[in-house]
C-alpha cells in the first residue's frame, strides 16, 4: 500500500506465520479464500488499485492522521514523552475505516455486490455499513446480542448508514458468537458475498490483508515522529484484542531492534477473577475462527468466553501474527484491568480534551506505566485507535456520570 | 466391530445406498445418547456419527447448534464421547466421531485416535480440517486403524476433490449444498453433480449430507449417492418431542421411512 512498500514479515504460501495461521474452516469456503487471495494479489500490485485506495484514504477517510503530544497526561508517565497517534480522527473515528475502505474495493473487484461484517464494540460495523454506503453494496452486520445492547448508539448508526443489523443470540452472544454467524452467512452466500472480515484474525488470506490494509497508520507514524522528534520512539504502544490496529501501527517499526512493541490486552476483572480477554497472557494455542493462534480455552479445548469492559477487546482470540510476535520475542503483551483502562480514559479526557475509545485507553494505560519504566528521557508512541463517544453509555455507568 | 467397508461392501451387494445417523454425544440427556443411536440403529441405520459438542461449531446450523449447546450445557466431555462412542458400537452400527479439529488438538491427536479406537470407533469426520492441515491427524489415525473422512463441497475444483479425496479412508462426504447443517424443503441439485465429479477421483463410497430429511428425500439421493446422510431431522424430532421415550420413537419412525427410501 501507501508508504514504505516492504512487505516484511508475509505469511508462506499457507498463510502460516511461523506455527501461526492457516486455514481450518469448512472445504466450501476454500475456493472463496483461493479467490479473494488471488485477486489481494493482483490488486495490491496493481497501481490504479493503489492509487484509488490511497485516494479514499485522503479524501474519505481524513488520512494522514495527526499526531499529538499530551504533556500534561505525559506527567503522570514519570515525565516519559507520549506521542499519540490520532486514529480517532478518521471518518467514523477509528482505525477500521482503513481496512473497510480497502476490502470495500476489493470486493467490487471479486465482481460481488453485498458484504457481510461481524462487529463487537460496533466500530468495524459501522465502517463497513459505511464503505458499503459510499460503493453502493448491500450490507449485513452480524453483532452479539449483548453487544447491541452496550453499543447501541453505533446499531443506530449501521442502520441508518443502510444495514442490516442481526443480533447473534447464540453462545455468549458476543464478537466470537457474531464470527460464527457471519461464516455460516458466508458459506451459504458465496457467489455473492464478501465476507469483510475486521481483524487480522480468521483464516489466511484476512491476517495478511487486514494488517496491510491498517498498516498505513504505523507508515504514516513513523515518518512523522520521525519529522516531530528527530528519531524513531522508544517503544509503541497499542490495545490488543483481535489485533488490527496493533499490527496497523507495529507494522513499520518491525525491522527497528531499537523499537520496543507493547500490546496491552483486556484484563478485565484481574487474571485471578477469570473474567478476562488475557488471550496471549494466558490463552493456549489452539484453533479458533478458521487460523492457528493463541485461544483462551479449556484443557478439552472448547472456548472459553472473554471478559472486557471494552466490547472491541472482548474476543478470545488473537491475530495468527501477534502469535508469532509474542514467540518469537519481538514484541511484548501485558493486561490492563478495566479499571486501569478507565483511570486513564478519565485522566486523557481531563488533561488533554481527549476523549478515547475504551479499547485504546487500556493502551494508554500501558503507556503510563512504561513511561515510568523508561524513565524521562523515552518517547512512547500510543496508537489512540478510536474516540470514546461509542463508549459514553459504559462511562456513564462506570464514573455514575 | 463392524467397519464402514464392511457396511459399504453389504449395502453394495444388497443394491442399495447405506444410512448414515448424526446425533451429539450428551444429547438428549448423557444417559440417553445411546439409547437414542440405537432406536436409529435398529430401524435401520447402518453407520453411526457422534458429534463431538464444541463451543464454535462454524458449519452447523441451529438445530444442531442447539442440541451441541444443550449437551455442553450438560457438562458433556470427552470421556463422555467416547463412553457413548463404545455404547452406540455395541449395537452393531458402524461409528464415527464427527468433530472440529481443535478438541482433537488440545486432546493431542495421537491420543485422540487411540481413545478412539479402543472404545469401538472406526473414524471420524472432520468438517474444517483441510487436506493441507490434516497429515498430523491421518499419521494418527493410520497408526490407531481407524478412518479418516473428509468434506468435499460444490464448490470445489477438481484440484480440491483430488487433494481431499486422497486423504480419505472410509468413505467421502460430500456436501449437497453450500450452507450449514439443518434439513431442507428439497435437496440440492448439485449434490448429484458433485457425487459424480468425485467419483471420477475415488473408488471410495461417496455419502451425501447437509439438507435431507425425508424418505423420499433418502430415496432421491441413494439413486445416485452410496449413502445417505442424516442429522438435524432427527435432532429436530427430539427437539419437539415431549419426553426421551416418544423422542427415540419419532426417529425411529423417520429412520424407518429413510432406510426403506434407501432400498427403492
Amino acid at each position: 500500500m501507501a508508504g514504505n512498500g516492504a512487505y516484511a514479515n508475509d505469511p508462506d504460501v499457507h498463510g502460516k506465520f511461523g506455527i501461526f495461521g492457516g486455514r481450518y474452516v469448512p472445504e466450501a469456503l476454500i475456493p472463496a479464500l483461493d479467490e479473494v487471495a488471488a485477486t489481494y494479489e493482483k490488486a495490491k500490485n496493481d497501481a490504479e488499485f493503489l492509487r484509488e485506495f490511497d485516494h479514499l484514504l485522503r479524501t474519505y477517510a481524513g488520512r494522514p492522521t495527526t499526531l499529538t503530544d499530551v504533556p500534561r497526561f505525559s506527567e503522570q508517565a514519570g515525565g516519559a514523552r507520549i506521542v499519540l497517534k490520532r486514529e480517532d480522527l478518521t471518518h467514523t473515528g477509528a482505525h477500521k475505516i482503513n481496512n473497510v475502505l480497502g476490502q470495500a474495493l476489493l470486493t467490487k473487484r471479486l465482481g460481488k455486490k453485498r458484504v457481510i461484517a461481524e462487529t463487537g464494540a460496533g466500530q468495524h460495523g459501522v465502517a463497513t455499513a459505511t464503505a458499503a454506503a459510499l460503493l453502493g453494496l448491500e450490507c449485513v452486520i452480524y453483532m452479539g446480542a449483548v453487544d447491541c445492547e452496550r453499543q447501541a448508539l453505533n446499531v443506530a448508526r449501521m442502520k441508518l448508514l443502510g444495514a442490516t443489523v442481526v443480533p447473534v443470540k447464540n453462545g455468549s452472544q458476543t464478537l466470537k458468537d457474531a464470527i460464527n454467524e457471519a461464516f455460516r452467512d458466508w458459506v451459504t452466500n458465496v457467489d455473492t458475498t464478501h465476507y469483510l472480515f475486521g481483524t487480522v484474525a480468521g483464516p489466511h488470506p484476512f491476517p495478511e490483508i487486514v494488517r496491510d490494509f491498517a498498516r498505513i497508520i504505523g507508515v504514516e507514524a513513523r515518518r512523522q515522529m520521525l519529522e516531530l522528534t528527530g528519531r524513531l520512539p522508544d517503544a509503541v504502544c497499542a490495545a490488543v484484542g483481535g489485533g488490527s490496529n496493533a499490527i496497523g501501527i507495529f507494522h513499520a517499526f518491525i525491522g527497528d531492534q531499537g523499537v520496543q512493541l507493547h500490546g496491552y490486552e483486556a484484563a478485565g476483572h484481574g487474571l485471578e477473577s477469570g473474567e478476562h480477554a488475557l488471550t496471549l497472557t494466558a490463552g493456549s494455542v489452539g484453533v479458533l475462527h478458521g487460523s492457528r493462534t493463541y485461544v483462551l480455552q479449556d484443557d478439552e479445548g472448547q472456548t472459553i468466553e472473554s471478559h472486557s469492559i471494552s466490547a472491541g477487546l472482548d474476543y478470545p482470540g488473537v491475530g495468527p501474527e501477534h502469535a508469532w510476535l509474542k514467540d518469537s520475542g519481538r514484541a511484548t503483551y501485558h493486561g490492563v484491568t478495566d479499571d486501569q483502562a478507565m483511570a486513564a480514559f478519565s485522566l486523557l479526557a481531563r488533561t488533554e480534551g481527549i476523549i478515547p475509545a475504551i479499547e485504546s485507553s487500556h493502551a494508554l494505560a500501558g503507556a503510563l506505566e512504561l513511561g515510568r519504566e523508561l524513565g524521562p528521557e523515552a518517547t512512547i508512541l500510543v496508537n489512540l485507535s478510536g474516540r470514546g463517544d461509542k463508549d459514553m453509555g459504559t462511562a456513564m455507568k462506570y464514573f455514575n456520570l | 466391530m463392524t467397519t464402514l467397508q464392511t457396511v459399504f461392501a453389504k449395502a453394495k451387494a444388497d443394491n442399495r445406498a447405506a444410512l448414515v445417523g448424526y446425533l451429539p454425544a450428551g444429547f438428549p440427556t448423557k444417559g440417553g445418547d445411546v439409547a437414542a443411536a440405537a432406536a436409529l440403529v435398529e430401524a435401520g441405520c447402518d453407520v453411526i456419527e457422534i458429534g463431538l459438542p464444541y463451543s464454535d461449531p462454524l458449519m452447523d446450523g441451529p438445530t444442531i447448534q442447539d442440541a451441541v449447546h444443550r449437551s455442553l450445557t450438560n457438562g458433556t466431555r470427552i470421556a463422555d464421547v467416547m463412553r457413548t462412542v463404545e455404547g452406540v458400537a455395541a449395537t452393531g452400527a458402524a461409528t464415527l466421531v464427527m468433530t472440529y479439529w481443535n478438541p482433537i488438538d488440545k486432546y493431542g491427536a495421537d491420543r485422540f485416535a487411540r481413545d478412539l479406537a479402543n472404545a469401538g470407533g472406526v473414524g471420524t469426520i472432520t468438517p474444517d480440517l483441510t487436506p493441507e492441515e490434516s497429515e498430523p491427524w491421518r499419521e494418527a489415525s493410520a497408526a490407531a486403524g481407524i478412518d479418516t473422512v473428509f468434506l468435499v463441497a460444490p464448490s470445489s475444483t477438481e484440484a480440491r476433490i483430488k487433494a481431499v479425496v486422497d486423504c480419505c479412508t472410509g468413505f467421502v462426504y460430500a456436501a449437497s449444498l453450500m450452507g450449514v447443517t439443518g434439513a431442507r424443503e428439497t435437496v440440492n441439485v448439485a449434490a448429484e453433480g458433485l457425487v459424480k465429479r468425485t467419483k471420477a477421483h475415488t473408488d471410495l463410497p461417496v455419502c451425501v449430507g447437509l439438507g435431507v430429511g425425508t424418505g423420499a428425500q433418502a430415496a432421491e439421493v441413494a439413486t445416485y449417492a452410496d449413502g445417505v446422510i442424516v442429522g438435524s431431522a432427527f435432532i429436530r424430532r427430539i427437539l419437539d418431542a415431549p419426553d426421551e421415550a416418544a423422542g427415540r420413537e419419532s426417529i425411529g419412525t423417520l429412520a424407518r421411512d429413510m432406510a426403506r427410501g434407501v432400498r427403492r
